[in-house]
């Protein structure tokens, strides 16, 4: 599989997780939240500081549609994850063998 | 495991803050050895993964759910530095867009996730390689054991922070019991995530897969070039 494949196939499949499954996922509290709740200090989380963050809790504020909402959220939060995750790499990385040439 | 405001006092959120920023410091450091042309893309493509995967809370049991670390996932397919550095920037990005772990608890959460997740992970995964043949077979089912072990590791961290600075007096031993009991669970989906998802890449471009290096000549020009 070519480079340019694989690049395009990863992206494709991460981009229907984040945009197309993620509306399936559990409302369950999570295993941290559930022991909290069970062992009893649920109750010392605070607020938010960026609970007024348009994506807030994987939505996006804008749009009315749950399912649009959270495919909103999630895809542009893949989208700033790999910017910034590109950026850095590019940063740390050693120099390429032909810079070096 | 995305640890809010308010679970640990300020001192221990300091404290495992500054283990954070040592932790990046050091993975920052460390990954100039495992980024390269050929890599730096897959570090991308690593960590935006992790976070469309976080997304997915699968349930596991009455009433609770689980969601992938990624640590063992991330260490395996780009090396474990860069994968520190994958696992904090999605951390980052949730705790400031889209509010999921606390902003004091950043530091706890990249200490849990990024550093136990990564380096436990890692750990177990570079020790079963190193005693079984060595196959590519091998890899999907140790990398399903090293994501396994890494979950109620930073499960039983998280307690020990608790301990130390937990906000409510509640029974520590209560709290250990719970925390292993439900991420003993969690950390089977995260094996069998990352196993998939290893096996997956390992099929498709073996070459991409940092922890089955070992099992392939070192990469020509035209190879690093594909």
């Amino acid at each position: 599989m070519s480079r340019r494949t694989f690049t395009a196939l990863a992206l494709l499949a991460t981009l229907l997780v984040a945009g197309v499954l993620s509306f399936y996922a559990s409302e369950s509290p999570d295993g941290l939240e559930h022991v909290a709740e069970t062992t009893g200090f649920a109750a010392a989380e605070t607020d938010h500081a960026t609970e007024a963050s348009p994506f807030a809790d994987y939505g996006f504020t804008l749009v009315d549609s749950d399912r649009l909402s959270v495919a909103v959220a999630g895809i542009l939060g893949c989208a700033v994850v790999l910017l910034l995750m590109l950026g850095l790499a590019r940063l740390v990385r050693r120099p390429s063998v032909d810079a070096e040439a | 495991m995305h640890v809010p405001d308010g679970f640990l006092d300020l001192p221990t959120s300091a404290a495992t803050g500054a283990v954070a920023v040592a932790g990046v410091a050091l993975a920052l450091r460390g990954a100039r050895r495992e980024l390269d042309d050929r890599t730096a893309p897959m570090a991308g493509l690593v960590a935006t993964f992790v976070f469309a995967a976080q997304m997915i809370t699968f349930p596991v049991g009455a009433g609770t759910s689980g969601h992938l670390m990624g640590g063992a996932l991330a260490a395996i397919l780009v090396g474990p530095w860069t994968g520190v550095l994958c696992v904090s920037v999605v951390l980052g990005v949730q705790a400031l867009l889209m509010a999921d772990g606390g902003i004091t608890a950043l530091g706890t959460n990249i200490t849990l996730l990024a550093l136990v997740g990564v380096v436990v992970g890692w750990l177990v995964f570079r020790a079963l390689v190193l005693v079984l043949p060595k196959r590519d077979a091998v890899i999907p089912p140790v990398a399903f054991a090293a994501a396994f072990v890494s979950v109620p590791a930073a499960a039983a961290v998280f307690t020990g922070l608790y301990a130390v600075g937990g906000t409510a007096p509640v029974s520590i031993g209560a709290v250990l019991t719970a925390m292993l009991g439900v991420h003993v669970l969690i950390g089977i989906g995260e094996g069998v995530i990352t196993a998939l998802v290893v096996a997956s890449v390992l099929k498709a471009r073996p070459d991409l897969v940092y922890g089955a290096r070992h099992l392939r000549p070192v990469p020509t020009v035209e190879e690093v070039s594909a």
